[in-house]
């Protein structure tokens, strides 16, 4: 009977954990979507060849080896301790224990690397914890980690040393019935972690061991469906949008711009008059970004992809030099409006004008200290490219709005009337061959 | 004075000649006076490996690089186009330049307005005329001198090419010290993006300030680089820190000039 209850239960409780985790994904996907079109559907090859080694192989977390390593540790455990899930899911459905333990052996060896992985994430968790709130690595401060940002990285080891926490004293329940022989709980598995966790429990009854068991397997579902539906809202979504990031990554040399083909007609227009323009030509309506639905969808998956590590920020030469930029602020502000933005369309049915674009949260100050030298988007281990948006609004600025630094407008009519950014005559230009 | 003439393309094509190669000075490389320097020793390599070469003169524009990486699309494009024009107009095919920012907007942005070209910065094509031999290095005045190369932005992170410039170095029989930051984790020197043109943000200090910093620790009497708005920021650095005694800041063009005796 009370099987036939923790069943219905389970079933209920993973329908609504699935279906409130789906709806949000979609909602970020329909806020992606919201962004500019731009082609990133060539090379599929190099694309994959990209997520393996950059997502899937973590090669660029290795620059820097001690965080590399035990994020490693947490992605491996990650990956496959959630195979241990599949197994949970099927008990949970059906009612069984260890409904994989007919593998026999390989079982046995499974579990136990489970364990000896579940006890190697939660130390990794310890060292995380410890590097940001002991250790205080300046990385992991400045001014857009105030608050929730913070919260959420100590949210998220947390909750992952209590779920490990969970799995290994289930099992330390469950090897104790295993030896006592009670019913349902069949041999399988090997313990090398839980056995020390013995002791602890051994003077229990029956009765209360079954019980706890159970209250562990609970609670490790139970925390695995939250820690799922905690995603979507979290810098923690990074464990799954890393992928497609980085399939979708920039594979061309980094220092290239893309260009303004609506710029380039007007161009054409404007050196010579007389030019046809092509049938159906509209000229443009605004310039550069004004708001997160004027950069590209890729831009937006960058957002949502960046988990606030902050190797963008502490390799930024302005930043290092102290000055207000922060790449990772870049990517974080955008994210933020897009969010609002999407509740904005969420609550209104389309988007309503708030007053607000994403100038609202990224300052001029910010965008003019950029260097444009690329750091930020070599350094970002899921490919994110924040200098990007940087130029982008740099364009709304200038080509729209004609605020740009005083001197950056001289540099601008120097241009203009010398073709060199000073203010030389052109006629000079060659003076230099007179006396080679 | 060297024994030969830098033409420009317009002199060229007039005599009904063809050159091998055209070479893009810039605006650095034509009107700044240390620039200058940097330009003349290209010339006279150029010169020296046998290259029929020509300039633009006059007719040379501004690539537009500061513009776009300051937002101004528009101009940008019609220093572009009005370049492509020219180049299209003496056919040109192949072009070597002294400043990574003209090699990156070349070379990449560019062929986006329908300019194509092969471009090469000089360090890869000064290694390559090494190479083959049509330079070579006697005399070692840089022999066995710990020298340190500063990677520009625009060459490295933004194009890839970091081993040209040291392998030209290594060329030299010098002994190449890496500073702490370098290739794709090198530090810019503070010019880029347009910075160049205005003054910094506030904030502790300046980016130049603090590149000086690792040329100081790598302990190089000579700082090798790469691009002329490097080499502004970088003797701007070493001018910080009064260490203009100690530290010279040479161009890979230089540094093979010099120790050829050119």
């Amino acid at each position: 009977m009370l099987h036939y209850l923790q069943q219905g239960l389970f079933l209920i409780v993973s329908g609504v954990a699935i279906y409130f985790f789906a709806k949000n994904l979609g909602k970020i996907r329909r806020n992606i979507l919201l962004g500019k079109d731009i082609d990133r559907s060539d090379n599929p090859r190099e694309r994959w060849m990209t997520m393996l080694k950059v997502a899937f192989g973590q090669t660029k977390m290795t620059v820097r080896p001690i965080p590399a390593f035990f994020h490693f540790i947490v992605y491996i455990g990650f990956v496959l301790i959630n195979i241990e899930v599949l197994e949970i899911l099927v008990d949970g459905i059906f009612g069984t224990h260890r409904a994989f333990a007919f593998l026999g052996p390989v079982y046995n060896l499974a579990i136990g690397f489970f364990e000896i992985l579940a006890f190697l994430v939660l130390i990794a968790c310890i060292v995380f914890l410890s590097r940001r709130f002991v250790v205080k690595l300046k990385r992991f401060s400045g001014v857009e980690m105030k608050g929730f940002p913070t919260r959420d990285a100590a949210t998220i080891l947390v909750v992952e040393i209590v779920l490990m926490g969970a799995l290994l004293k289930m099992n330390a329940c469950d090897q104790i019935l295993q030896a006592r022989g009670a019913e349902h709980f069949i041999q399988a598995g090997s313990f090398p972690i839980s056995q020390y966790l013995v002791p602890f429990f051994s003077s229990w009854s029956d009765q209360s061991l079954i019980i706890m068991e159970r209250v562990y397997w609970w609670f490790h579902i139970l925390g695995i469906f939250a820690f799922m539906n905690y995603l979507p809202f979290s810098k923690h979504f990074h464990i799954i949008m890393a992928f497609p990031n980085t399939y979708y990554s920039n594979l061309k040399a980094k220092g290239e711009l893309n260009n303004m083909a609506s710029v380039t007609q007007e161009v054409k227009l404007m050196l010579d008059p007389s030019a046809q323009t092509p049938e159906g030509y509209e000229p443009p309506t605004s310039f550069g970004v004004k708001d997160v639905t004027d950069l590209s969808w890729k831009n937006l998956m960058d957002a949502y992809s960046c988990t606030e590590c902050g190797r963008c920020t502490s390799n930024c030469p302005q930043n290092q030099t102290g000055k207000l930029l922060s790449p990772r602020k870049i990517m974080m502000d955008t994210r933020d409006r897009l969010e609002e933005v999407g509740r904005n369309i969420d609550a209104n049915g389309s988007f309503v004008d708030d007053g607000k674009n994403l100038h609202s949260y990224i300052s001029e100050e910010e965008l003019w200290a950029c260097n444009t030298c690329n750091a930020c988007v070599e350094t970002c281990p899921v490919n994110i490219n924040p200098m990007e948006i940087i130029v982008e609004m740099r364009r709304f600025k200038v080509m729209e709005q004609s605020s740009a630094p005083a001197s950056i407008n001289s540099m601008f009519s120097n241009l203009e009337n010398n073709q060199a950014p000073w203010q030389f005559s052109p006629m000079d230009r060659a003076n230099w061959t007179q006396d080679i | 004075m060297s024994d030969f003439k830098v033409r420009t393309l317009a002199e060229v094509s007039a005599a009904g000649e063809e050159v091998d190669i055209l070479f893009w000075v810039g605006c650095a490389g034509s009107f700044d006076e240390r620039a200058q320097k940097i330009t003349k020793a290209v010339a006279k390599l150029l010169h020296q490996a046998g290259l029929k070469f020509a300039i633009l003169g006059t007719e040379e524009a501004c690539t537009g690089d500061p513009a776009k990486r300051a937002g101004n699309e528009f101009l940008f494009q019609m220093l572009a186009m009005q370049n492509i024009a020219t180049l299209d107009a003496y056919q040109v095919k192949k072009i070597v330049t002294a400043c990574p920012h003209c090699f990156n907007t070349l070379k990449n942005e560019y062929s986006q307005l329908g300019g194509n070209y092969e471009v090469l910065h000089h360090t890869t094509l000064i290694n390559q005329l090494l190479n083959e031999g049509k330079l070579s290095i006697q005399g070692g005045a840089f022999k066995g001198q710990r020298i340190t190369y500063h990677d520009s932005c625009y060459l490295g992170r933004a194009n890839g090419i970091y081993e040209a410039p040291r392998e030209v170095i290594q060329k030299l029989d010098a002994a190449l010290v890496e500073m702490k930051r370098s290739k794709a984790n090198g530090l810019c020197c503070g010019a880029g993006g347009a910075q160049m043109f205005k003054e910094a943000e506030k904030g502790e200090r300046d980016v130049n300030i603090e590149r000086a910093d690792d040329m100081l620790e790598a302990q190089a009497g000579v700082v090798a680089a790469a691009c002329p708005f490097c080499m502004t920021m970088l003797r701007d650095g070493v001018k910080h820190h009064n260490k203009e005694q100690e530290i010279q800041v040479l161009d890979i063009a230089e540094l093979v000039a010099n120790a050829m005796e050119l």
